[in-house]
């Protein structure tokens, strides 16, 4: 920044005293403020994205995805029915999770197979019963579609889960002591019934936020720059942090709005406990917002255009917050240079909080590690953003 | 003849503002680049070295090669053996590891009698589906265990074995399943984005007036503005089909054409939706997030990384007008199952039909707009 420049602001601030006055100076930043919400209502298009689209995805992520598998077809191909096939078949149309069809041939539940109309095959040969009670091992053939592999696993899972209830209950029908000489007993804290809508709602709330902080106000500022009219706002008497407070309070605003939106509805409609204090979850939600925001003008200042900082944005703080924050995938099982890269994702700390806030409580360990580093990247950002504001004005 | 060349100028001038400057540039080509690798091996549900804790009461043998096995799978990393109840929940509270092992005191005592041995997994739930996962792996030790610990003491197997297989992917690979998505995906974003605000960025700036009263009609127009989101989005999708074969390795075992003809229809579907937000769209603003509106749900909604299966009725009959639900069923065919031109015809003309009423939406509106 050049000294001159610096000193005839100066100069023209001493000289007109009214300009630095506490008064003079809140009604300029409420003027501001005036202005932008202004331009809020006049292009319903950033209301849209700050109360359309979180009604949309909480919507789509509450009622549509899940992670869940359910009404899993599967082709049941029985070459000689009898009562023990019977039982087995049985057991897997009693499950709500498997919708069983019966084949007496391999050849046309292949067939349905390749066609994708069902997700597994399950295969008893002619020979099953008699193996069955004779010197056991009978093999029960099991071919599922691995394309996707995180379905095929969990469905594996719930198939062998209904088979080794089958054979229990088997035995002791025959009255033969077959227990398994160990038995698993899982408990899955904080998520009993393992539902995934109670684990993907609350990461939703910072993919939102960063939606309104970066992407929307990214292209808002960029558009004054690239029409100029945020030069002749800087010539005015308002100094920089002024124009940056002006300038993000609205959208702040929005984002805390639809933050607020995301709660009620995630707590009252689905059912999502919150078990953490909303004290906290109000303080943490604004430093994040205050995080995105720096984002959204840091690229706006860096695009100059409203093309490019829409596609900055999309691809910097959209994406990332979407795929490396352990949103929906687990950063631990990540290769390391991709944890290391997700280590500068603001989104990846404000999810492990509101992860935790919601299912698990105040874990204050977790709450205050990742709300440093959230205070660290948002003192980065904005102090770069005001730099940035000084030099683009040389 | 002077129709075609109308709209090839119109086009050539149009690809001229894409690529006019670096910044331009760049995001056309970096980005993707890019996202391709980080989302290629970002995106994955597959437990790798996930950190457990053991809390073994029995130091038997029996149960210590239990707890070996766990261990040592390349699933798991030990991070700590804990001695007593109260170190379990700080350790999962705080995300230190994602699972304790316990194994009782009496474990081997109830073993040698005969009686089922407990073992305790507690496993931290806030992420729901590596909490399913790594259930399903430790349960699979178990059995496999148990199996083993029976045979190795002369009692007879149990009397049905399940033989598990799994066709297409063979190791159940998330990789080969999220790669092919991210061609869809990133072909979509892309195509979208630059067709949509083509026409906004005109209207943003007064320049389409000046279009209008050129000799071109509004079909033209729209033409022009098409045919260099066609190209991109080819260009796009083919770099990234690439790097899914040579980079990534992901089989091909269909036939390529097939996938070849499934991309364009796609790019085809991109190009009309995107005519029709910058139909509607009159600020770049406007287009952007319009783009935003459409391709959000477009993505959630496609079985990228959630099954359709898995969604209420509704929202499946919803998806069908998605046309990156079909292309996923191209891309993963093709690759994957081994598919040909006649098992997805029933994806083709979805595809298309897509591509042509949005086209038509668009023009109409387009000819609405100016009257």
């Amino acid at each position: 920044m050049s000294d001159a420049h610096q000193g005839t602001r100066t100069d023209y601030r001493d000289t007109v005293d009214t300009v630095g006055s506490i008064a003079a100076r809140r009604m300029r930043l409420l003027g501001l403020i005036r202005k932008e919400t202004q331009q809020i209502k006049r292009d319903p298009s950033s209301l849209a994205i700050a109360f359309v689209l979180p009604v949309v995805l909480l919507l789509l992520f509450g009622y549509g995805v899940s992670l869940d598998a359910r009404n899993l077809g599967i082709a049941f191909v029985v070459e000689q029915p009898d009562a023990d096939t019977a039982s087995l078949l049985g057991a897997f149309r009693r499950s709500p999770l498997f919708e069983p069809r019966e084949y007496r041939d391999i050849q046309t539940a292949e067939r349905a197979f390749s066609a994708r109309q069902v997700f597994a095959l399950v295969w008893l040969r002619s020979d099953f019963a008699r193996r069955l009670r004779g010197h056991g091992d009978a093999p029960i053939g099991v071919i599922v579609n691995g394309v996707d592999a995180n379905q095929a696993r969990i469905g594996t899972g719930y198939i062998q889960g209904v088979w080794r209830k089958w054979l229990a209950g088997w035995l002791r029908e025959q009255g033969i002591d077959g227990a398994p000489p160990v038995v698993l007993e899982p408990r899955i804290w904080f998520n009993a019934a393992v539902r995934s809508r109670d684990f993907l709602v609350p990461g939703l709330i910072a993919i939102l936020m960063t939606l309104i902080g970066a992407l929307l106000t990214s292209m808002v500022v960029a558009r004054e720059w690239e029409r100029g009219t945020m030069e002749a706002l800087l010539v005015t008497p308002i100094r920089i942090p002024e124009l940056m407070l002006g300038k993000l309070a609205p959208y702040f605003a929005l984002g805390m709005g639809s933050m607020l939106l995301c709660v009620a509805v995630g707590v009252g409609l689905f059912g999502i406990p919150l078990r953490g204090s909303v004290l906290v979850l109000l303080a943490t939600s604004a430093l994040f917002m205050l995080v995105a925001l720096g984002m959204g003008l840091l690229i706006s200042i860096i695009a100059k255009n409203q093309y490019v900082a829409g596609q900055m944005a999309i691809i910097t703080t959209f994406l990332p917050a979407f795929i490396l924050s352990g949103f929906i995938f687990a950063i631990g099982s990540m290769p390391a240079p991709i944890q290391w890269i997700s280590h500068i994702v603001p989104a990846r700390y404000f999810v492990a909080i509101l992860q935790t806030l919601f299912l698990a409580g105040d874990v204050w360990r977790i709450i205050l590690f990742n709300s440093a580093a959230l205070l660290v990247m948002m003192v980065l950002l904005l102090g770069r953003a005001r730099g940035s504001f000084r030099k683009r004005l040389d | 003849m002077d129709v075609v060349a109308r709209i090839l100028s119109l086009a050539l001038k149009e690809l001229l503002a894409l690529l006019r400057d670096t910044k331009s540039r760049l995001i056309l080509i970096g980005p993707p680049i890019l996202q391709l690798f980080v989302f290629g091996y970002g995106a994955t549900f597959d437990l790798n070295r996930v950190p457990i804790a053991v809390y073994n009461e029995d130091r038997s043998a029996p149960a210590r090669e239990l707890v070996a096995r766990v261990v040592g799978s390349p699933n798991f990393r030990l991070i700590r053996e804990i001695g007593h109840d109260g170190e379990i929940a700080p350790l999962i509270d705080n995300r230190r590891v994602l699972a304790v092992l316990h194994l009782g005191p009496h474990f081997s005592q109830h073993l040698l009698h005969g009686e089922p041995a407990p073992v305790q997994l507690l496993i931290d739930g806030r992420n729901s589906n590596t909490a399913l996962v790594l259930l399903g792996y430790v349960r699979e030790i178990v059995t496999t265990f148990g199996t083993d610990w029976r045979s190795a003491h002369g009692q007879a197997p149990p009397p049905a074995v399940l033989k598990v297989h799994a066709l297409y992917n063979q190791d159940l690979r998330s990789q080969w399943f999220i790669v092919p998505g991210i061609i869809g995906i990133l072909t979509l974003v892309v195509t979208t984005i630059v067709t949509a605000l083509s026409v906004a960025r005109e209207r943003e700036l007064g320049t389409f007036d000046q279009l209008l009263v050129t000799p071109l009609t509004p079909a033209e127009i729209l033409l022009g503005k098409a045919l260099p989101s066609v190209l991109i989005g080819l260009i796009e999708g083919g770099f990234i089909l690439l790097a899914t074969l040579f980079w990534f390795e992901v089989p091909l075992r269909g036939e390529l054409g097939a996938l070849l003809l499934g991309m364009l229809l796609f790019i085809f579907s991109a190009v009309g939706i995107g005519l029709m937000i910058s139909s509607l769209a009159t600020t770049q603003q406007q287009g952007i997030l319009g783009a935003f509106l459409f391709l959000v749900p477009a993505v959630i909604l496609s079985g990228f990384a959630t099954p359709i299966e898995n969604m209420p009725e509704a929202v499946q009959h919803l998806t069908v007008i998605n046309p990156l639900r079909w292309f996923l069923i191209v891309a993963r065919g093709v690759l994957l199952e081994g598919d040909g031109y006649a098992s997805l015809a029933n994806t083709y003309w979805p595809m298309a039909l897509i591509a042509l009423i949005s086209a038509l939406i668009a023009a109409w509106m387009f000819r609405h707009r100016m009257a």
